[in-house]
């Protein structure tokens, strides 16, 4: 069965790819202004590994969403949940700006939390059956709470603070020390696994998911604070990257099926070799110069989000 | 055995079910029937607990709807809806195999992957196991629902209008079914709007009307000419043909 | 009372104009007062040319939420800019003249919105608008992240320009800009109000219009031509002004006395011009904020928006 071939491919590709990511940068092994032990560790993989961990939490975190509100043209990043993040993280800063930083973090998830709650409420109210609406409401909402921030942010000098969040994320900050949260995101990812047939029966709607003896509300709480935890952590750490949740899991799923526990690795491999692959692209683009990754993830997924669009498959409408 | 005793719903003040005591025998099939907007759909869906009803107790084989843990009820009952024609890119055995979630939570043994085969034979989808549920026909997908339901293997089935986007064939395979569950001792609560087939298969009927229970029997106790005319309030004859009785409605 | 809605919005524009103008006035008058003045005619011209081409748009769109800037025709003026900065490089773009400069900008970008919105307008019609926008905003996403890589590939420290692309600003306009922008815009205007008439017919619908012998697919280019040039000035003129238009569009079809388009055209410029120089003005000269105004515009109209989803008036 070629499905079945599909994740030791992805994962063979992802390795390559991280080879790759270790040898491509700014400061060359021979050029000896530091050690190459020391670039390796300090840089290259703590580099490599954010943005393995972001495209994979990410792409999950898609999937997961996607499956609780029921449709396949959302994801966290474009539903105003990184947004509601910097928002909490903005309030914290403004607050209490000496907070440790778990505080920090503890507030961004939860205020993330608040916006993913938001989102699912909003779309409940919706007339029923109108497929492409939820995803528009997101952007929307995505604006209107993105506007709130800058608009605080802008008024008390923050604005450099934010836009670090929510503009097109980017790995070049990345050393050893500061990539370290993008490990929780990873973690909830797989904790997504875990309960991958769970949210596989909610997807089928909360009447069956009843009827076969599940609480749809609790799945849907696991659901929501999956996808706070994934945006926070990544927003917190590496800024925001638009599409990779939508793309992945819509192309995964087209030829694998929504039997999540066999497609959640390779949607998350597959997260993880767009990330990668394109943090490397914006790395060699105009050597020695960098292109944030997020830009060109932008630029890709936006291109491959219309075309599943107007592909003219059934499942889209 | 089911006994409902004081149920009652209303959404924003309509009521859509008036306080209703009722028992449905165990062992048996029973056929809900009734005009539209009678609070059938509403009466099952309660009994299944997919709505949390606001007055009044179910009990389902002793257990109390409202307070038994989900997980508990659905190795006593399993239920099929209305809403099967979701576009999931799930294939026709992964569907079915959820039907063994309440017994095994993802981790199959011997026994689920037998009654998942069985399930799957006994709807003709073996053929189809493979399939995408997003590009089959309705009746096919609703077949697949419906396997769902049984590989649950519960001792009690609720049905809501499973014939939908079925073909004759496929829903006298269906009532056939039903029937050898009933001989097994399995009992089944069925909403149908083909008074026929309720007329043919079933061993109770219980008639609604305007959401409140308005008769129950036998077949031949509740389907007559009288009584189907006021319910429906259309002429409608019964004749009898073999030992039930049969639902005419083209009368000269 | 037609006559008399009329009045009141005429008081209501000279009032604003001259509150702008007149209030606070001190020191070296003449100076402060053609700083005003310039500033003045820019706003105008934004405002005028927001509020009609969102109009006109939502004729063509057979739909009343959608706006230009919604469907990323903002973010394609900008995509243009950068595209036009790397093809001539730096140091020839900076060589150009304001005006030509400009004048090419918009004519590349009025044949690109012509080409791709006609298209999927076309395609997809009044049937399927829930994919039709989305496919507009993700359109937008595109020329964004597009118009940001553009630059970066060209000057790897552009932060400048991000910033740009994301944020409308209203103090940026310069004299120079908003001369040239007001020679496109103005006849645009002009022969929007001239299409009047058939506008009215369009709004029908394909096929009324057709069978009402208006030559449909030509009124449709030729109002997407005019909305782009319109988009393209106001752009040129501030940056993107993501939910200006929505609220005015809104606003000037429910006060408008009948669909007569050449009276909602005008209704929605004067109120564009209300909003927008009374906006300005509380924003700069009463809180003295630092923030741009086109933020709180955001925030409103994207709520307005949302409601406007929920109460179902997307059909």
């Amino acid at each position: 069965m070629p499905t079945r071939l599909l994740w030791p491919l992805a994962a063979a590709v992802l390795g390559l790819l991280a080879i790759a990511s270790l040898m491509i940068g700014a400061a060359s092994f021979e050029s000896g202004q530091t050690s190459a032990e020391t670039l390796l560790w300090v840089s290259r993989v703590p580099r490599t590994a954010a943005a393995i961990l972001t495209g994979a939490a990410l792409a999950v975190s898609g999937v997961v969403m996607q499956q609780i509100v029921r449709n396949r043209f959302v994801e966290p990043a474009t539903a105003g949940t990184p947004e509601a993040a910097a928002a909490g993280l903005l309030a914290v800063t403004l607050i209490a700006p000496g907070a440790p930083i778990w505080v920090k973090m503890a507030v961004a998830a939860l205020a993330a939390l608040g916006g993913a709650v938001l989102f699912a409420a909003l779309i409940r109210r919706l007339p029923a059956r109108e497929v492409f609406l939820v995803p528009l409401a997101g952007l929307i909402l995505a604006g209107v709470i993105g506007a709130g921030v800058t608009f605080v942010a802008w008024e008390t000098d923050l604005l450099q603070y934010v836009s670090v969040w929510l503009m097109s994320g980017e790995f070049s900050g990345v050393i050893a020390g500061r990539y370290e949260l993008l490990w929780i995101a990873g973690a909830a990812a797989a904790l997504a696994w875990f309960a991958a047939d769970r949210f596989a029966i909610l997807g089928l709607g909360p009447e069956a998911a009843t009827a076969l003896g599940l609480n749809p509300r609790a799945v849907l709480r696991l659901g929501l604070g999956v996808v706070a935890l994934v945006t926070a952590m990544v927003v917190v750490s590496v800024g925001m990257f638009p599409f990779v949740g939508l793309i992945l899991p819509n192309l995964v799923t087209r030829v694998m099926g929504d039997n999540l526990r066999a497609a959640l690795p390779v949607v998350a491999l597959g997260g993880a070799i767009f990330v990668l692959g394109c943090d490397i692209l914006g790395r060699v683009l105009i050597h020695p110069y960098e292109i944030p990754a997020g830009t060109i993830v932008g630029v890709l997924g936006a291109l491959a989000f219309l075309w599943l669009l107007w592909r003219g498959d059934r499942d889209a409408g | 055995m089911i006994e409902i005793s004081g149920l009652s719903h209303s959404i924003r003040g309509t009521q859509i079910l008036a306080p209703t005591t009722l028992t449905l025998p165990a062992g048996q099939i029973t056929a809900l029937i009734g005009p539209n907007g009678a609070g059938k759909s509403t009466l099952s869906r309660l009994i299944a607990r997919i709505e949390a009803p606001p007055a009044g107790t179910v009990r389902v084989n002793g257990l109390d709807v409202a307070t038994t843990h989900g997980g508990r009820l659905a190795r006593e009952l399993a239920f099929m809806g209305q809403h099967t024609g979701l576009a999931s890119r799930l294939r026709v055995g992964e569907l079915v195999a959820f039907g063994r979630w309440p017994h095994c939570h993802g981790r199959p043994g011997a026994a689920d992957r037998a009654a998942v085969a069985q399930a799957l034979q006994d709807f003709e989808l073996e053929p189809l196991a493979k399939r995408f549920l997003d590009t089959l026909s309705g009746g096919q997908a609703q077949r697949a629902h419906l396997a769902m339901a049984a590989a649950q293997e519960t001792p009690w089935l609720i049905l809501d209008e499973p014939l939908n986007n079925l073909d004759l064939a496929h829903a006298r395979a269906l009532m056939a079914y039903l029937a050898r569950l009933r001989d097994g001792g399995r009992s089944v609560l069925i909403v149908l709007h083909d008074l026929n087939f309720a007329a043919g298969w079933a061993d109770h009927v219980v008639a609604m009307k305007g959401g409140a229970v308005v008769a129950e029997g036998t077949p031949h106790e509740v389907l007559t000419a009288p009584a189907l005319s006021a319910l429906y309030e259309t002429e409608i004859a019964v004749a009898t043909h073999g030992e039930r009785p049969l639902v005419l409605h083209h009368l000269p | 009372m037609r006559a008399r809605g009329w009045v009141a919005l005429g008081v209501l524009c000279a009032g604003v104009v001259a509150l702008w103008l007149f209030q606070g006035l001190s020191g070296n008058v003449g100076f402060v007062l053609s700083l005003r003045l310039g500033k003045l005619a820019a706003l105008v011209l934004v405002a005028a040319s927001v509020g009609m081409a969102t109009v006109l748009f939502q004729t063509v769109a057979q739909n009343r939420i959608l706006t230009p800037s919604i469907m990323g025709f903002d973010a394609l003026y900008l995509l243009v800019q950068s595209l036009a900065l790397a093809s001539l490089g730096i140091s020839g773009f900076v060589g150009l003249p304001a005006g030509p400069k400009f004048l090419i900008e918009t004519a590349l970008m009025a044949g690109l919105a012509v080409a791709l919105f006609g298209a999927l307008l076309g395609r997809a019609g009044g049937r399927d608008i829930g994919r039709t926008i989305l496919s507009g905003v993700i359109l937008g996403v595109l020329f964004r992240s597009g118009a940001t890589l553009v630059m970066r590939l060209l000057d790897p420290n552009a932060n400048a320009v991000v910033q740009a692309v994301s944020f409308a600003n209203f103090s940026r306009p310069s004299v120079e800009t908003t001369l040239w922008a007001a020679c496109l815009a103005l006849p645009a205007m002009a022969l929007a109000l001239t299409l009047g008439p058939r506008l009215d017919v369009l709004v029908l619908g394909r096929e009324r219009a057709v069978s009402l012998g208006l030559p449909h697919r030509a009124m449709v280019l030729v109002t997407l031509g005019i909305v782009a040039v319109l988009t393209a000035s106001a752009t040129a003129l501030v940056g993107p002004v993501a939910f200006f238009g929505l609220i005015v569009a809104g606003l000037a079809h429910s006060l408008a006395p009948g669909a007569r388009h050449r009276s909602l055209l005008l209704l929605a410029a004067g109120l564009a011009a209300v909003g927008l120089i009374g906006g300005q003005w509380a924003f700069e000269r009463v809180l003295g904020l630092k923030a741009t105004l086109s933020l709180v515009i955001e925030f409103a109209g994207g709520v307005l928006f949302l409601t406007l989803l929920m109460r179902g008036k997307i059909r």
